[in-house]
This record gives structure tokens, sequence and C-alpha cells, in this order.
């Protein structure tokens, strides 16, 4: 029993490290798995721009191939990754970018999330000083009102002094 | 203390009413996205505002010739507005779009460049003698290198290029008779107006 599911784990893990390129055909692939692995990586990033929610890494629109050919002849031209990038942006716009750069047009689907977190915060800020002993709602309750006038403020400095400065006892007693 | 109770009675229904509230926003910004909205699947070329990119054509038929950068703008001796119009034989909305851009060339006097791309150049040609051929000039592009260069990625495209030889606007897809009116024909007149 022990055996059968070590063995399924392995096999899930297995299934879960190796993602086969369908996509890429093998006459595709270059021969330096140096470059390939670095066309592999620059792919998976760009917007196969028929399917729109793939990158041509994954599609098998017509599109999608002829693009992955055009990234694997500019890095066999000596392109680095990112001119291979800026030559595909230069043609179809920052939108073939599955990772759009941060500019004006961009600035609230990156500034989004962060803005949600702020605001989120602010709202349990609020929250817990409304229920926070001083304020309105609490004084309702009739505990500790902060708007003592001076004569009271007075009074109960005198009340304070009066009591004992340490009780160890009392809490225990009953 | 009563008002304490009636105070927290409202704050009660007032978040009962939250998911109401959340709902109604969210079919307000979906209708009007529906409605009124753009399609998020047509991506707004790059090209505009840019000159024409810089890719020589072969030409389709022996009989006219195909295009580059050099046969737009000043220098090619041409004062007018350009359509460049993306198609291919095997294009079902080409076919439709067919009659239209043979309709604007002919009446609004404007030459239309056709791309021919990923295509067969019998079947393009077959095509071009059973429809008619509305084009000035055709560029063949078999491999649709000269299509990526023009940012295609749907058919069919139709670009249209100001008088100096920059990319003025780009429609994805078929050109209906309500496009030509609302998109193409305004376009072209204030081109002409300059």
């Amino acid at each position: 029993m022990k055996k059968l599911c070590l063995s399924i784990l392995l096999f899930s893990a297995f299934l879960m490290t190796t993602t086969p390129g369908f996509a890429v055909l093998p006459d595709e692939v270059l021969s330096d798995p140096k470059l390939e692995t670095r066309a592999r990586e620059i792919s998976k990033d760009i917007r196969c721009l028929v399917c729109q929610n793939q990158s041509i890494d994954d599609s098998n629109a017509d599109l999608a191939r002829d693009l992955r050919i055009i990234v694997r002849e500019r890095l066999t031209a000596g392109d680095s990754n990112q001119e291979v990038k800026d030559y595909l942006v230069a043609r179809y716009g920052d939108y073939v970018l599955l990772t759009p750069p941060l500019n004006l047009e961009t600035i609230f689907l990156w500034g989004g999330p962060f803005l949600l977190v702020v605001f989120g915060m602010g709202v349990i800020v609020l929250w817990y000083r409304s229920r926070a002993p001083g304020s309105a709602a609490a004084t309702q309750e009739g505990s500790l009102s902060p708007d003592l006038s001076a004569s009271e403020r007075q009074r109960l400095a005198e009340l304070m002094a009066e009591a004992p400065q340490s009780e160890p006892n009392k809490g225990g007693d009953k | 203390m009563s008002q304490d109770v009636s105070r927290a009675k409202r704050n009660r229904i007032l978040l009962g009413l939250l998911p109401l509230l959340i709902f109604s926003a969210l079919v307000g910004a979906m209708g009007y996205q529906l409605l009124f909205g753009k399609d998020p699947s047509l991506i707004p070329s790059a090209l505009i505002g840019e000159p024409v990119p810089k890719v020589e054509l072969e030409a389709l038929k022996q009989d006219k010739p195909g295009f580059g950068p050099a046969d737009f703008g000043p220098n090619a001796g041409n004062d007018q507005p350009i359509l460049v119009n993306v198609f291919a034989s095997w294009c079902v909305p080409c076919r439709a779009e067919h009659p239209i851009i043979s309709a604007l060339a002919r009446e609004e006097n404007i030459p239309v460049y056709g791309l021919n791309s990923k295509d067969k150049r019998e079947a393009a040609l077959e095509w071009l003698n059973e429809l008619g051929d509305p084009y000035t000039r055709i560029g063949y592009d078999p491999t649709g290198r000269a299509g990526i260069e023009w940012g295609v990625y749907g058919y069919p495209e139709t670009f249209l290029i100001s008088p100096k030889g920059e990319v003025v606007y780009k429609y994805v897809g078929p050109i209906s008779p309500r496009v030509l009116k609302e998109e193409f024909l305004p376009r072209i007149e204030a081109l002409r107006a300059k």
C-alpha cells in the first residue's frame, strides 16, 4: 500500500515537472540548446494575437508558429532577449507582451492590487478605531469619555490619587 | 440607548444591502461594456502615426506591380490617401468585403493596394478573376512575413495611409457598409481636406 502511494506520488510529480511543448514543432527547434532555451523563455511571454490568452509557446495558431520562427531567427542573428521583444512590440504594440511594461497606460493595472490592499487596510483601521474605547460608539455604551470638562478632570485626578497604588490580592478574591 | 439600537439596526440593513449594491455596480459596468464598450479582442495597430513598414512586396500578377515603401508618400508622386487591403483567397470575410472594396476604389477614386498574404499564387489569381480586381497594385506575400511587418494578425485587415505615407488607421475584419460610412469615409475626407 505504501509502495503504491509512493509510486502514485512520484508519477504525479513527474507529470508536474514535464510540461511538453505540444505547440512547438520539431522543425522549429534550434540545434543550439542554449538558444532554444532562450527562445522558449521569450515565447512564453509573447501573446498569440489570434488566440490572445495563450502565449505563442502554447498556441497552435499559424501566426504563433510564424512568430516562434521569427523569435528563433532573431536569436540566431545575435539579438538579445530584449531586442527580440522590442522587434515584436514595434509591429504589434505592447499588447503582444504577456507581461505589460509599466507606463502611464498600465499604471492602474500594476498599481491596482496595491491600492486595494491600502484601501482594505484603511477599512480595517477605521473599523477598529470605531470600536476602540474613547470613540463615539464606545462612549455611548458608558465607558470613558474624552470630553471631560476641566473640573471633571481635576476630580478624576483627585480620585485616582486617593486610590491605593497597588492592590495585589484583589484580583484573586471572590 | 434606543438610539443605539436603531443605529445598529440601520447598519445591519446597510450591510445586508451591500451584496445588492455590488451586484448592481457589476451589472452596470458589464452592461456598459457590452452596449457601448470597445471589442477587447481588437488590438490597436502599433503602426498608427508611423511611416509604412519598410518591406518590398513582389508582384502577384505579371501585368500589375507589387509595392514597397517608395510607393507611398510624396516621393511616389502621390497626393492621395491610399488603402492597403490584406486579403487571401482562403479568407471568407475577404470575399464578403470585396464588393465594398471595389466600390470604394471605383466611386471614391482612391488607390487600393492589395496585400495577398499566405496564399497560393494560382488560387489568388483565380479569386481575382472570379470576383474582379479592384487593386492598383498587388503585393504577393506567400510566407506572411510582410504581413507580420505590417502587424497583421487577422484577415482581412485594411490600413488607411496618409498622402505623407504614414499609417493613419487600421480596421481588422471585413469592411461593412456601416464601417465604410462611419470609419473610412470621414477619415478619407479629412485627409483630402488637408
